[in-house]
């Protein structure tokens, strides 16, 4: 079972490899629609890429209102 | 009257078709994301006129889309709300009405087509657009395809005839998951959920599905025609059902509001409950 922490590092790594931002920018706190500058749409691929990484299904009213990595991490753990 | 000629290539305001190697492909190509409204109904009326004429020389039809966003984000509810406002309930239902008995009978014709026919998805496939890639024979997906009938989330049922051909092509248990959660899946779970039949690489699925409408246009068309009639009938009285309790809830109050909400939204998420 990985930790929470594992799960964020995870999500932070995948964000900043698919938006093109550098690892380091990225904190666990961030509001990922500012950091990563994406709208619904592409919000919606990053839910996408996040369950094809960790076979899950992550659906998106589980997530609804979440704006932050850490927050969504929780979400994932809930279902690994 | 003859039906018009199918051209080798045309373009319409938000639709392409392309008549090449056997295979029709059509391509929808409305910013932003392929909303089906009555520019789109107008575009799909003419390609299905001229589908028919067609049928001689091709052997499978292939939907896309050119947009990048996705296969088509479902029906242009800013062009509905905007028409409705300066309408009576009793104006608002009626118009409604007539737009979905149009939109039923292009997605008939294509359903009914004895062309092999594929929908080639990525990208969002929600509402309209979902009910669109149902009425083909077979749904093809990029891996990074959503699918979802977020319709219930703003008081409404699936217009375009998602329940009945859900219904036809899945377990019953799916499809409340899908409708009454209002939730999107991805290509995976689609393919578990038996909507989807292929999955491509991401940027691949046009390639994909045409390798596969080049092997469905090798078959004869007449034993091809009547196996998909015998395996896929298409749920007429259904139809008619769900176009009267959309017409039923559509009259409500609550939609209109539903519809502001929606239309009226700035922020980077959507309004939906």
């Amino acid at each position: 079972m990985k930790t929470l922490e594992q799960t964020t590092e995870e999500i932070l790594g995948l964000a900043a490899r698919h938006f093109k931002i550098p690892r380091e920018e990225l904190a666990p706190s961030d509001d990922f629609y500012k950091k990563l500058k994406i709208d619904s749409l592409r919000a919606l691929e990053l839910i996408t890429r996040l369950e094809h990484h960790f076979g899950i299904e992550l659906p998106d009213y589980e997530v609804q209102g979440v704006t932050d990595f850490r927050t969504l991490a929780s979400r994932i753990q809930a279902r690994l | 009257m003859t039906a018009p000629k199918v051209h080798p290539s045309e373009k319409t305001k938000t639709l392409s078709w392309e008549l090449k190697d056997g295979t029709i492909e059509l391509a929808l190509h409305h910013p932003p994301c392929n909303e089906m409204g009555t520019a789109m109904l107008e575009d799909l009326e003419q390609f299905v006129a001229t589908l028919e004429s067609a049928e001689g020389k091709a052997g499978a039809l292939i939907v896309y889309s050119r947009q990048e966003a996705g296969f088509s984000a479902g029906a242009d509810l800013r062009e509905l709300y905007g028409t409705s406002l300066a309408l009576t309930a009793a104006e608002r239902v009626s118009g409604v009405r007539t737009f979905l008995e149009r939109m039923h009978r292009v997605l008939n014709a294509i359903d009914a087509s004895p062309l092999t026919t594929i929908a080639a998805v990525h990208g969002v496939t929600f509402g309209g657009g979902f009910e669109l890639a149902l009425a083909c024979d077979l749904i093809i997906a990029d891996k990074m395809a959503r699918f979802c009938f977020p319709e219930l989330r703003l008081g409404l049922i699936p217009g375009f005839g998602g329940i009945p051909r859900l219904r036809r092509d899945t377990g019953n248990g799916v499809v409340r998951d899908l409708l009454l959660t209002g939730r999107s899946i991805n290509a995976a779970k689609a393919v578990a959920a038996g909507l989807v039949s292929q999955v491509a690489a991401e940027g691949e699925v046009l390639q994909v599905a045409r390798a596969t409408a080049a092997q469905a246009g090798k078959f004869n068309r007449t034993t091809s025609a009547a196996a998909k009639r015998f395996l896929k009938p298409i749920p007429h009285e259904e139809l008619r059902r769900e176009i009267d309790l959309f017409c039923e809830l559509f009259e409500r109050s609550a939609v209109m509001e539903g519809l502001r909400k929606f239309v009226e939204h700035t922020g980077a998420h959507p309004y939906l409950p």
